[in-house]
């Protein structure tokens, strides 16, 4: 028959070169990252993991535990909202520098001017920097400046959240209906006025539902930051890892995933809400 | 006549109203509790120490030696980052069937709360509990992301399986084609594009996450700042904190350009 001549699959050439490329490519993957799963059978790990993982079951439940989870979590609860507040103390004032949709001077003639530009784009460059630089990077070296304890947390978020929101913010507003607020700063009103009764009504929904999103991230990054000793529940977590006790291990792991769950419903309730 | 007007509606409905007054009283609350110091941080010598600490860290390290560790250090973390997204997209993949309802309404109930599990524990704690049974090194850390993106991607590929219309699969089931086949020729080719899209956005983000993860010892760029930072050496740690900046700005760059190629504007 003529149709065995031809290979069934027309597109093989094409998936038998990927598969190549990508089996090259894994290669040196594999041996940068160390890739060697037998370790994780091998009898040394797999005793201290059974040790371990046998303590999780019942979790730690005594009162005087329980109460220091209680405090721990909303000291990581408040970590982040009140990072989150110094953030958009930080955001507010560079969005409005960075905002385009806001240039007076571009509406006119179609360009900014020169000043303008340079401080737009000083504005932009600062939010770039902000966020770039990890949360846990801040943490890490804050850590080293103001001290262990919360005040590095805070700081770390405020810093890392205030270049995310100042980002996000300027591209919510340029890229709402610019209508109201072109109209509004061609009949001459001021830029402050421009923004109040132009770009916030038509961008608010928006800006409120990224803000509450970017508290839930708040609330797990600040989990995260515990363990470079920036307090709250991940601190506690890290010493509970330290000592291998299984049953803090597994209590402070149910609160974790409580805690998110709690955070996922209250961002949604606030964004129903608000938005 | 009646010349009374409607009256207006509130500015703010009290509800709202009363919701942005417990708002402000959480961030009150979170303040005063957590009891920061701010008088101790703007005392002039608060402000030198750290200005001291700051000025460490200039110049970065600049040896050709170094800067080869910081490369091997940055392809490492490149590859945790490659491999834990490949692994999190079969392992994803293969949970997200049963999330999907396909075998049943309690397996599905089961396995999306195993998804929630798994994707609710950031990458860092599953690395930090890896420590255990994989040692330190980036393999704990490829490990952790690929834990936590199964999660993460379990969970969207369900959901795109679910909404996926199920004609062209019963097509073929009904014209006598097994399941497995079925699934691989109708329901999979219609799915591919978008479940790729969502690896390779995940894949970015676990870049960034593999840069940190090193902080708590499980390999890459992060595991060299930890042991420079902790040995006061700053001008090393400066140089890996310029290499992790440059590799997020990098992937940023690439994956907006791509991003903008694939969508045509």
């Amino acid at each position: 028959m003529k149709v065995s001549a031809v290979h069934p699959d027309p597109a093989w050439r094409g998936r038998v070169t990927a598969t190549v490329v990508a089996l090259l490519l894994l290669w040196p993957m594999l041996v940068a990252s160390e890739f060697n799963p037998w370790i994780l059978f091998d009898a040394q790990s797999l005793g201290a993991t059974w040790d371990f993982l046998s303590g999780f079951f019942p979790p730690a439940h005594s009162s005087e535990f329980l109460m220091l989870m209680l405090e721990a979590t909303w000291q990581t609860v408040a970590i982040a909202t009140a990072g989150l507040a110094l953030a958009l103390l930080g955001a507010i004032p560079l969005t409005l520098l960075a905002t385009e949709s806001l240039s007076i001077s571009q509406l006119e003639t179609g360009r900014m001017r020169i000043a303008g530009a340079f401080v737009r784009q000083s504005a932009r460059w600062l939010l770039v920097v902000l966020r770039s630089v990890p949360e846990l990077v801040w943490a890490l070296l804050l850590v080293r400046i103001v001290g262990l304890g919360p005040t590095a947390g805070v700081l770390a978020i405020a810093l890392t959240y205030s270049g995310m929101l100042g980002k996000v913010y300027a591209e919510i507003l340029e890229s709402s209906e610019a209508h109201a607020t072109e109209a509004l700063l061609k009949n001459g009103s001021s830029r402050l006025s421009a923004l109040f009764y132009g770009a916030l009504p038509a961008a608010g929904s928006e800006l409120v539902s990224y803000t509450t999103y970017r508290w839930e991230c708040a609330i797990r990054g600040s989990v995260v930051m515990g363990f470079v000793g920036a307090g709250g529940i991940g601190q506690r977590m890290d010493e509970s890892m330290k000592m291998l006790a299984g049953a803090e291990v597994s209590t402070i792991l149910i609160i974790f995933v409580l805690l998110v769950a709690g955070a996922d419903l209250v961002s949604t309730f606030l964004r129903k809400r608000l938005g | 006549m009646d010349t009374r007007r409607p009256t207006p509606p509130p500015v703010i409905a009290p509800a709202t109203l009363a919701l942005l007054v417990s708002l402000l009283a959480l961030v009150a609350a979170s303040f005063y509790s957590l009891n920061i110091k701010w008088g101790e941080l703007f005392t002039t010598s608060a402000v030198r120490s750290s200005m001291e600490f700051l000025q460490g860290f200039a110049p970065p390290e600049m040896a050709a030696p170094f800067l080869i560790r910081v490369a091997k250090g940055t392809l490492e973390t490149l590859s945790m980052s490659a491999l834990g997204t490949g692994i999190a997209f079969v392992i994803g993949l293969a949970l997200a069937l049963p999330a999907s309802g396909r075998f049943g309404n309690i397996a599905r109930a089961v396995v999306r709360l195993m998804l929630n599990v798994l994707r609710s524990i950031p990458e860092l704690v599953w690395a930090v509990i890896l420590l255990i049974a994989a040692g330190l090194g980036p393999f704990a850390g490829t490990l952790a992301l690929a834990i936590h993106t199964s999660g993460v991607l379990g969970r969207l590929f369900a959901d795109a399986l679910e909404n996926l219309p199920p004609a062209d699969e019963n097509t073929l089931r009904i014209n006598g084609a097994g399941a497995l086949n079925a699934f691989f020729y109708a329901a999979l080719p219609q799915i591919l594009p978008q479940l790729m899209s969502y690896t390779l956005y995940r894949w970015e983000n676990n870049i960034r996450a593999a840069a940190i993860l090193g902080i708590v010892g499980a390999g890459g760029l992060g595991q060299m700042l930890k042991y420079h930072l902790s040995l006061f050496q700053m001008q090393q740690a400066a140089t890996v904190i310029i290499a992790m900046l440059l590799m997020i700005t990098v992937v940023d760059a690439v994956s907006f350009w791509l991003r903008r190629r694939m969508t045509g504007n």
